[in-house]
């Protein structure tokens, strides 16, 4: 093999190696009684894990943020997907403003609207609770659904559904029958990521959540902000289990998303 | 009469239309008119002067700057040849892209923990340098500069190497094995025919991961020296908004954040334009 | 299910795209049973014309009448006309069967029914051991003939075909285009059928429509079409390939007397020319033969292409026009030959704007 394939590799595999180190330290030190100075913790326990769940609250929070997440994508989806089908099947003028209005909260981190948009919501007394969650998470959400599926519904040929119509099919059936079903694969595409996407947002959550309405990865980072309060091995407990459960939400996304569509444009899983 | 079809289909634009206008537009206009309206007073650019005339704030564009353009740089430029190789079917390559793209799930207090446990002075790095000798005390990797952009980078790459894959994977391998017969060896088959190809869409994704390292939030907090050389500029917006309630500076603070971002993009978007962008003979 | 009716008439029927007119006043009258086809080069409005019918692109202006009832304002669903689409708009997600069942199922016709019509379509298009496939694991050829099965199965009073053969192979075009015509034989099926091929449709259609910028150029039986083109652009498609330009010298009646090339010929007066006028003549290279005789042509062959039984020669007149020959006779590079032609052969045509065809 040539020298720079070694090469490559070789920052691959350093990369890799380290990344690995930094995921097994807090793993270990989620389950260390204690941790300090040495190469190996001077024992085992599962106990943070215990103390995580009570003292953090993480049941409420978990079901705080399977209720946001589920909620952000159907109606993401009910948002979205009809927005999408408008863009790719029609020319109309100003699409070319539409399509940027959806572009732009993809584009501008969230923390640029973020702010404005908790300013909003406090006036409107809408932040604070679940319902501020999950509109401010829809933000960007929606765009992304629409963003994601145009294509896909671009590369359905529209003949297919000239040729229902031909064959006798009204509006409702042209839509139960056929476009429903070919659109199956990229709906469950776009929300398994805007799943990952809305469990994985931290800034927007974090500015518009009250408590009793944070999300995991926002009171992880309270528990972990809080440092000095809490014992340094629940908070790594805490951060396995979120990153555990994203682990397994990617796993479930990689099912039916090719990893390069996890940022580019969606096509039916082959 | 003629056109009711298209009358019709058009009415679904209307939720989505709604929805991004009330939720993002009416927001960052309402942000963008309540930045000109003081807290304490002054001219209608008072917090806009404010913020250019006092250092603690002027100088978080330069510290993000400093951070956000090398995390980009190293991102795009680390998922070139990476990905270059990772073109084409191979055993294992699944396997591979999955691994490289799992720090995603990692968030950002798992990456921030993991930073300060594995890099931090008795952490296995400085434990594993020291023990060959390469240093004889711990180096500080974190609660600085260095630990932000760690932690921008781990985040970043797989976001990166995910486009970048994918703009490679759209380029017909057959131009490089025409310009293979035609006699170029393999550097210059990369340097005048995959890379010219390549470039608009390294743009985009420098722009991309440029734009998620500009906004870095918590990790500046956890792993960086929020208050000295990580004190970034969404750190300054989120303290002035939340923190001493001053909605028009943190608001002034997020537009001026949104113009920097956009000046740097304008001008990557720029050189792109100059560049060929037309098909690029792949299915994508 | 729906009877034949007994005329279709399509009245001052116009399409337009913004400025652009795709379809300028159509006028036909299609008969119930009759293979219609539409023949043109692409833009010519043949596409545009037939999704007008459908009901798949509204009117500009016009109307349709189906023995007398409008119904260019019903939706496509509700004219009762099947429809076979260029790239063939398979359901991806159905299998071969419930592709062609889906229109029953759309008319509320019972399982049994629908099951029974369905297994008769697909043994019509010899399709019978395919049905349960879906329409990835079929060969294009296949999935035409799925296509087909989808729009005749409800036996439409109309089936439309929009270019249903252009994405096939040569070898499998005309085993299509045999079936194609079989189907209308043993079914009698009123259909129009679109295409840019000119052979397929002297080879499939009773009646011809020749249209070229949105506008009918001729209307009318293969033979008449292929014999008589109406103007210069019909015959440049029906197979006229060289177009020679001329000055009248004579006119006697019909007959009309040509300098062309630095010969004299003589032709049919296609276009009412007078003595003096600027002409093109019109002539099938399969019409010239090699040898002397009436209505001689000298030229030196250039090219000469080996077609098996014949050879396709290019050869080029004294003053420098190429004309394209098919011969039995061997020719080589070089060789001076004359040309003959039969004067009825020989279409004299005004010298209007240089024509675009020649797709």
């Amino acid at each position: 093999m040539r020298v720079s394939t070694w090469l490559v590799w070789g920052a691959v595999a350093f990369f890799l190696v380290n990344l690995f180190g930094l995921v097994l330290a807090v793993v270990v030190n989620s389950f260390s009684v204690e941790w300090f100075g040495t190469w190996w913790p001077n024992g085992l326990t599962t106990s943070w894990y215990v103390t995580a769940w009570r003292e953090l609250d993480l049941l409420e929070v978990l079901v705080v943020t399977v209720q946001v997440a589920l909620a952000v994508v159907v109606l993401s989806v009910l948002i979205g997907v009809p927005t999408a089908y408008a863009l790719a099947r029609r020319t109309f003028p100003g699409k070319r403003l539409v399509t940027v209005l959806f572009l732009l909260p993809i584009l501008l981190p969230p923390m640029t609207y973020g702010i404005p948009l908790a300013t909003v919501l406090y006036k409107f007394d809408l932040a604070g609770g679940i319902a501020g969650v999950i509109i401010a998470n829809l933000v960007p959400s929606v765009p992304f659904v629409v963003l994601t599926m145009t294509p896909f519904i671009e590369q359905i040929d529209p003949k297919i559904e000239a040729a229902a119509r031909m064959c006798g099919a009204r509006t409702s059936a042209v839509f139960t029958r056929v476009l429903a079903p070919l659109l199956v694969p990229g709906i469950l595409a776009a929300s398994i990521l805007v799943l990952v996407r809305t469990v994985g947002m931290f800034e927007l959550t974090f500015l518009t959540a009250g408590p009793g309405s944070q999300t995991l990865v926002v009171s992880l980072y309270e528990a972990m902000f809080s440092a000095g309060i809490r014992a340094q091995q629940a908070v790594d407990a805490m951060a396995v289990i979120y990153t555990g459960s994203m682990l397994v939400l990617l796993v479930v996304a990689l099912r039916f998303v090719n990893p390069t569509q996890l940022v580019t444009r969606l096509k039916e899983p082959a | 009469m003629a056109e009711r079809g298209v009358d019709r289909v058009l009415w679904l634009l209307v939720p989505g239309v709604v929805f991004v206008v009330a939720l993002f537009a009416y927001p960052v206009l309402y942000g963008l008119q309540l930045s000109f309206q003081p807290e304490e007073g002054g001219g209608v650019l008072a917090n806009y002067e404010r913020f250019f005339a006092d250092p603690y704030l002027r100088d978080t564009i330069w510290i993000t700057l400093r951070l956000a353009v090398p995390a980009a740089l190293i991102n795009v430029l680390a998922s070139i040849p990476i990905a270059y190789r990772m073109r084409g079917r191979f055993r294992g390559k699944r396997l591979l892209t999955t691994i490289l793209v799992v720090p995603i799930t990692l968030g950002t207090v798992l990456t921030a923990e993991g930073l300060i446990n594995y890099l931090g002075p008795v952490g296995w790095f400085n434990k594993i340098l020291m023990g060959i000798g390469l240093t004889d005390e711990p180096v500080r990797l974190v609660h600085n500069y260095w630990g932000v952009l760690f932690s921008l980078i781990i985040t970043g790459f797989p976001f990166a190497f995910l486009l970048i894959l994918s703009y490679l994977s759209g380029i017909d391998p057959t131009l490089e094995q025409a310009a293979a017969t035609l006699g170029a060896d393999r550097r210059r088959r990369f340097r005048y025919i995959t890379l010219p190809l390549l470039a608009p869409g390294l743009a985009i994704t420098f722009c991309l991961t440029f734009v998620l390292a500009f906004s870095v939030f918590p990790s500046a907090y956890l792993v960086g020296l929020p208050q000295g050389e990580t004190r970034v500029i969404s750190i300054a917006a989120y303290e002035s908004a939340f923190r001493d309630t001053d909605y028009p500076l943190g608001s002034a603070i997020a537009m001026i954040m949104a113009v920097v971002m956009l000046v740097v993009v304008g001008l990557v978007l720029l050189w792109r334009s100059t560049l060929y962008r037309g098909a690029t003979g792949g299915k994508g | 299910m729906s009877e034949n009716f007994a005329e279709l008439r399509i009245e001052r029927v116009r399409r337009e795209f913004g400025d652009h007119v795709a379809l300028a006043e159509l006028e036909l009258t299609i008969k119930g049973g009759e293979f219609v086809a539409l023949l043109g080069p692409s833009g010519c409005g043949k596409s545009t014309a037939l999704n007008c019918l459908a009901g798949l692109l509204p009117l500009s202006g016009g109307q349709i009448l189906v023995d007398g009832k409008r119904i260019d304002t019903l939706p496509p669903e509700r004219r009762g006309f099947g429809m076979v689409f260029q790239n063939y708009a398979l359901f991806p997600h159905m299998s071969v069967h419930r592709n062609v069942a889906f229109g029953l199922s759309m008319r509320g016709i019972g399982r049994a029914e629908r099951t029974r019509r369905a297994d008769e379509a697909l043994r019509l298009v010899r399709l019978s051991d395919h049905a349960h496939k879906f329409p990835a694991q079929l060969s294009g050829g296949q999935q035409q003939r799925v296509a087909i099965a989808r729009a005749i199965v409800l036996e439409p009073r109309l089936v439309l075909m929009d270019e249903p053969l252009s994405n096939l192979d040569a070898a499998l075009r005309l085993e299509m285009r045999t079936e194609i015509r079989r189907l209308h034989q043993s079914l009698g099926l009123t259909t129009v059928y679109v295409t840019h091929d000119q052979e397929e449709a002297l080879a499939l259609a009773d009646r011809l429509v020749v249209l070229r910028d949105g506008v009918v150029q001729q209307v009318g039986s293969p033979e008449e079409v292929y014999a008589h083109p109406a103007n210069r652009y019909v015959a440049g498609f029906m197979g006229y390939r060289n177009m020679i330009p001329a000055t009248v010298s004579d006119v006697d009646e019909e007959v009309v007397t040509v300098a062309a090339g630095r010969s004299v010929l003589h032709g049919v007066n296609r276009d009412g020319l007078t003595a003096g006028s600027a002409a093109v003549v019109a002539m099938r290279p399969s019409d010239v033969t090699v040898g002397e005789g009436e209505n001689a042509l000298r030229a030196e062959v250039e090219i000469v292409e080996y077609h098996g039984r014949e050879q396709a020669v290019q050869a080029r007149l004294p003053d420098g026009t190429a004309l394209h020959v098919r011969t039995g006779s061997r020719l080589a590079p070089g060789d001076t030959v004359s040309l003959t032609v039969p004067a009825d052969r020989v279409l004299v045509f005004a010298e209007e704007h240089p024509p675009g065809e020649e797709s």
